[in-house]
């Protein structure tokens, strides 16, 4: 395994931190957070019970055969595996964790074994890694203030470059379809748009502060030179490109804690949103001169919240991941289980219902951090946990009468 | 106090009089969870004076609520109060109970911590830091922040 030390990497923040020992910063109050009253029972433990604003939910046929485990390996033993990222042939799964390292792992036979380990990057927790689309670069977002971005030779990597220039940690990094613009957030409250030329150079192009608390996820539209971000301070923000400059033309509200995950659709059409409150969130665009009449400000797209899936999570849920292939729905939840939704093939497009399809309780031991959708083998699902391990999954979709 | 209110707690258990919707053992059980926690974080000593939380009455027996949500785990919620309404060592306190209940408690849990209710200015804000496990995986990487939780949080020989 080739790796280099990256050139120049800035020493990990110190200091306190203005927010474990000094005066707390205000974050705008959306409902009060307070212990829960006896009422938490109802939120239904005992399976099923969820609601979904918009539609009704029925229970389907075969549901628990619907997602069965392939395979569970120890990714970052005594550590927490955070993320996890399928490279665009689908081969090839980075994942990456608290113990500092990014591993690559690739299918042998029956089961996954570690191809490389990336262990020199980063001096901290690497929270995110991204692909880029030809599929040999890597980018990993770190705890330390870095991004690292790997490049692939054969089964080797090498960092060639770390980008610097948050404050503190960067908690997301997003390589867009064009290749040339990756995406950051970090807890610093920005996010910061770079450009990547033909020689490998990256240029910081905008540094962008329209959330007022930590940026916890970017995520770059499938088609459309848009990006999208999802916050702390409860709302998710849309940033384009305009006259040379990138600005925040929507900001989503409508979650009522941190959000935590994004994930548009294949199509680019709509947008999930997954969050603390418990709650999944599905927003659909709509162009000036829409034929639904929602109302448009100047030639920017208007977004709108239609449909809530409520009910089903008992705890925060860290990712949602919406599958380019099939269309389904999966969430990673902080009550380690892993649920699938699909869209009800004859609701209304406008107001679609959407049925949980798939249930794992038990998926792994801990929290659910990360779900990642295959995209070339229809129905296969990596996850990954806080104990540590990441587990493969098929999913088919249940029989309904 | 709080042993009275816990043996008038048993009494009425056994005395069938207590209503709940889960089967007598559990309930058992769960206050023998409580207390197994208690045990745990009272010993914690406070970030700035020479004594533990439970001298200084920031945690009781009876800030512990733990209930059964599934096969041998538990929900383990801690509402503490600290010393002073504007202290801004709040936080670090909710990060210490966090980081030594990680570390100690031995049966499968869910942790939340909140600071008991009009305790203090900005409690909500508290609240959403000390229950955001990223804020806390990062605080606990600051040298300076995890320094001062090791001594908060270790036993002395």
């Amino acid at each position: 395994m080739l790796r280099h030390a990256p050139k120049g990497v800035t020493r990990p923040p110190g200091g306190l931190g203005v927010e474990w020992g000094g005066p707390v910063s205000r974050a705008p109050s959306v409902g009060p957070r307070r212990a829960p009253q006896a009422g938490w029972r109802e939120l239904g433990l005992a399976g099923g019970g969820g609601a979904v604003e918009g539609g009704c939910s029925r229970p389907t046929v075969g549901m628990k055969d619907s997602l069965s485990l392939l395979a569970r390996i120890p990714a970052h033993p005594d550590s927490r595996c955070w993320f996890l990222a399928w490279d665009p042939s689908g081969t090839l799964l980075a994942s990456c964790g608290g113990d500092r390292s990014v591993r690559i792992w690739g299918k042998e036979g029956d089961g996954w074994v570690c191809k490389s380990v990336l262990g020199e990057g980063h001096q901290r927790t690497i929270r995110k890694v991204s692909w880029s689309p030809c599929g040999s670069y890597l980018a990993s977002a770190s705890f330390d203030a870095t991004t690292c971005i790997w490049k692939k030779s054969q089964d080797e990597f090498e960092c060639v470059t770390t980008l610097e220039g948050h404050e503190n940690e960067v908690k997301s990094v997003s390589w867009a379809p064009s290749g040339s613009l990756l995406a950051t957030g970090s807890r610093d409250k920005s996010v910061w748009v770079w450009e990547v030329d033909e020689e490998d150079e990256y240029e910081c192009v905008s540094v962008l502060n329209a959330h007022t608390q930590d940026v916890k996820h970017v995520v770059w539209h499938p088609n459309q030179e848009l990006l999208a971000s999802a916050s702390y301070d409860d709302t998710v923000k849309l940033y384009r490109e305009e006259e040379d400059d990138w600005v925040c033309c929507a900001t989503l509200e409508g979650h009522e804690s941190t959000v935590w995950s994004l994930a548009f659709d294949q199509s680019g059409e709509r947008l999930a949103s997954c969050s603390d409150d418990k709650t999944v969130r599905i927003w659909h665009q709509y162009k000036p001169g829409n034929e639904q009449g929602v109302v448009c400000s100047g030639a920017d797209p208007s977004w709108k919240c239609i449909c809530t899936l409520s009910g089903f999570h008992t705890r925060t849920i860290y990712d949602v991941a919406w599958c380019r292939l099939t269309g389904a729905l999966a969430t990673a939840c902080g009550d380690d289980a892993i649920r699938i939704f699909e869209e009800e093939p004859l609701s209304n497009p406008q107001q679609p219902t959407f049925a949980l399809t798939a249930h794992m309780p038990r998926a792994h031991s801990q929290d659910v951090n990360c779900v990642a959708w295959n995209p070339k083998e229809p129905g296969l699902l990596a996850s990954c946990s806080d104990d540590g391990e990441m587990a493969f999954w098929k999913y088919q979709r249940p029989e309904v009468c | 106090m709080s042993l009275v209110a816990g043996l008038l707690g048993r009494v009425l258990w056994f005395s069938g009089l207590r209503s709940g919707d889960h089967a007598p053992g559990s309930q058992a059980m769960e206050q023998d969870k409580a207390l197994e926690v208690y045990d745990i974080i009272r010993t914690i000593r406070d970030p700035e004076k020479p004594n533990t939380l439970e001298e200084l009455e920031v945690v009781t027996e009876s800030c512990v609520e733990v209930h059964e949500i599934g096969e041998d785990e538990y929900l383990v919620i801690i509402r503490f109060t600290p010393t002073v309404p504007h202290c801004s060592l709040a936080t670090l306190i909710g990060l210490c109970l966090r980081i030594k209940l990680q570390r100690c408690l031995p049966f499968k849990h869910k942790l939340e911590i909140y600071i008991s209710e009009g305790a203090h200015s900005t409690e909500e804000d508290i609240n959403k830091q000390i229950n955001d496990k990223e804020r806390v995986a990062a605080a606990m990487e600051n040298p300076n922040l995890r320094e001062i939780v090791e001594q908060c949080v270790t036993e002395p020989d």
